[in-house]
């Protein structure tokens, strides 16, 4: 198994370290629920060097990641950020990934489970004036959020970062490392993903540590990152989407420029937009008793299985049952009632819009 | 653990019996592994189990768990104060968070099962 270089710091903390892609990383440290709620009413500090980092340079880069990616990178300036998806011709999603514009090009953020994959796919498909390059096992990622967070990273770092715009990014200097701060996260609460060399990642973590004290900071291990994500609706790879599900049935079609020109998958894409797609992925909450869990059965009234469940979890804000999973569009609609089959028994659920709880920007 | 006469089974079930009744719960080492208990499916009383058969269902926020019977016989009470307080069984798990009471059946008996200090050396080896 790879570690990161925060292993250490996670064993003496006493937090329970599970395999996750090949990564020792600590799925909770005092409990899912009490680090959840941390982050939603505080702050809260995760090690995400797991994730993988590429920069793409040279004067192709641009149009290359234009054909790879359904977003459009050109109306992304300097020190913005994007969320995009790499596709295939078929228009599955090999990975939904972020993307920043430097000075010198694009910096690629992956998913820890399709690094390889990614890489490969990428060089692939792209031509001879842009260079990719696999940053991931000499970045460190660290990331902060909460409420809370802004204060925390702005005493760590010595600079006043309030004026940073949800997803932008600069670069700066940590100890002697260079550290690229970005405005970001998977939780839905403001907050800041650091990424320095290995070298300066556990000096970050115990300031980070120091600094969030006043506010009731705590690691948070990747079972909160789960319940965190899936409460605002946020894709998880490998889950809700893959190569087998498009961005438009997962209700990703934003992230999906069709009049930015041509890119892998497009002419699919389009087809099913203007067809209109069979299935999509809801959110749902239960309202018998039970928890859903991926890979169970999505029943229809009249008993057939129509889908799967992709993730689902007890709620830890709403401390209720939630899912996510795909169904046939005439079930997909808010308040459409479902069933899923849980230990043989068939469980009534339905059907939502948006996300289970408010984002901070929604309950303003 | 309070019970001198707490029995507990590899799969870190404890039973306590008393006459032809055994009562069931997961043991202080099956909770903290699992961690915050946020559900139980419990059986029906009523229902008949056979020893090493799942009867009951315990889930964490991030796990799925099942309970299994250290004996054969048939569920007459179950603990139904953790459909509302699932947590009894981290708060409490040798005591408020026993999960139910199988009656034994006839000639049915609890086999392979373990003393508490057996069960010590058993979960140091795990």
């Amino acid at each position: 198994m790879k570690q990161t270089p925060l292993t250490t710091v996670h064993r003496s903390l006493g937090a329970k370290m599970v395999d996750f892609h090949g990564f020792e990383m600590p799925v909770q440290y005092t409990g899912v629920i009490e680090e959840h709620l941390t982050v939603r009413r505080a702050v809260g500090v995760f090690d995400l060097c797991h994730m993988g980092e590429f920069n793409l340079e040279g004067p192709g880069a641009l149009a290359a990641l234009s054909k790879l990616t359904t977003n459009d990178p050109a109306a992304l300036p300097e020190g913005g950020i994007q969320y995009t998806m790499l596709t295939k011709p078929d228009g599955g999603i090999v990975d939904d990934i972020l993307v920043y514009r430097t000075a010198t090009g694009f910096f690629l953020v992956v998913n820890a489970s399709n690094i390889e994959k990614d890489f490969a796919w990428i060089s692939q498909h792209l031509p001879e004036d842009a260079v990719l390059t696999n940053r991931s096992d000499e970045t460190a990622l660290v990331a902060v959020q909460g409420p809370k967070s802004l204060p925390v990273v702005e005493k760590v770092l010595n600079l006043s970062l309030g004026h940073m715009g949800s997803y932008t990014f600069i670069d700066a200097t940590f100890k002697g490392h260079s550290i690229r701060i970005s405005r970001t996260g998977y939780t839905g609460e403001d907050g800041f993903e650091l990424y320095l060399p290995n070298a300066g990642a556990v000096e970050l973590w115990h300031d980070i540590m120091s600094a969030g004290e006043p506010y009731g900071i705590a690691p948070i291990g990747l079972g909160a990152r789960d319940t965190l994500r899936l409460e605002m609706r946020m894709p998880l790879y490998g889950n809700d989407i893959d190569e087998t599900t498009t961005p438009l049935e997962a209700g990703l079609g934003r992230f999906v420029k069709f009049d930015k020109g041509d890119f892998i998958g497009r002419d699919v894409l389009l087809a099913q937009k203007e067809a209109g797609v069979t299935r999509k992925l809801v959110g749902f909450v239960m309202v018998d008793r039970g928890i859903p869990r991926q890979g169970y059965a999505i029943v229809n009234e009249e008993g057939e299985e129509v889908g799967r469940v992709t993730s689902g979890t007890l709620s830890p804000s709403l401390n209720q049952p939630i899912g996510t999973g795909y169904v046939p569009v005439e079930l997909a609609s808010p308040g459409a009632t479902i069933y899923i089959e849980i230990r043989g028994k068939r469980l009534q659920a339905q059907v939502i819009k948006g996300r289970f709880i408010k984002t901070r920007e929604e309950s303003k | 653990m309070s019970d001198k006469r707490m029995l507990f089974t590899k799969d870190h079930e404890w039973v306590v019996v008393e006459g032809n009744i055994a009562r069931v719960g997961i043991t202080d080492y099956a909770q903290n592994e699992l961690g915050d208990v946020v559900f139980v499916d419990l059986p029906t009383v009523g229902d008949t189990v056979e020893e090493g058969e799942g009867f009951a269902v315990v889930e964490s926020v991030k796990a799925v768990s099942d309970v299994y019977s250290p004996v054969s016989g048939t569920i007459v009470k179950v603990n139904e104060e953790l459909e509302s307080s699932p947590e009894l069984i981290n708060e409490s798990p040798y005591d408020q968070g026993w999960i139910a009471e199988i009656e034994i059946a006839e000639g049915a008996q609890l086999d392979d099962l373990m003393n508490a200090e057996e069960y010590q050396a058993f979960i140091k080896e795990a």
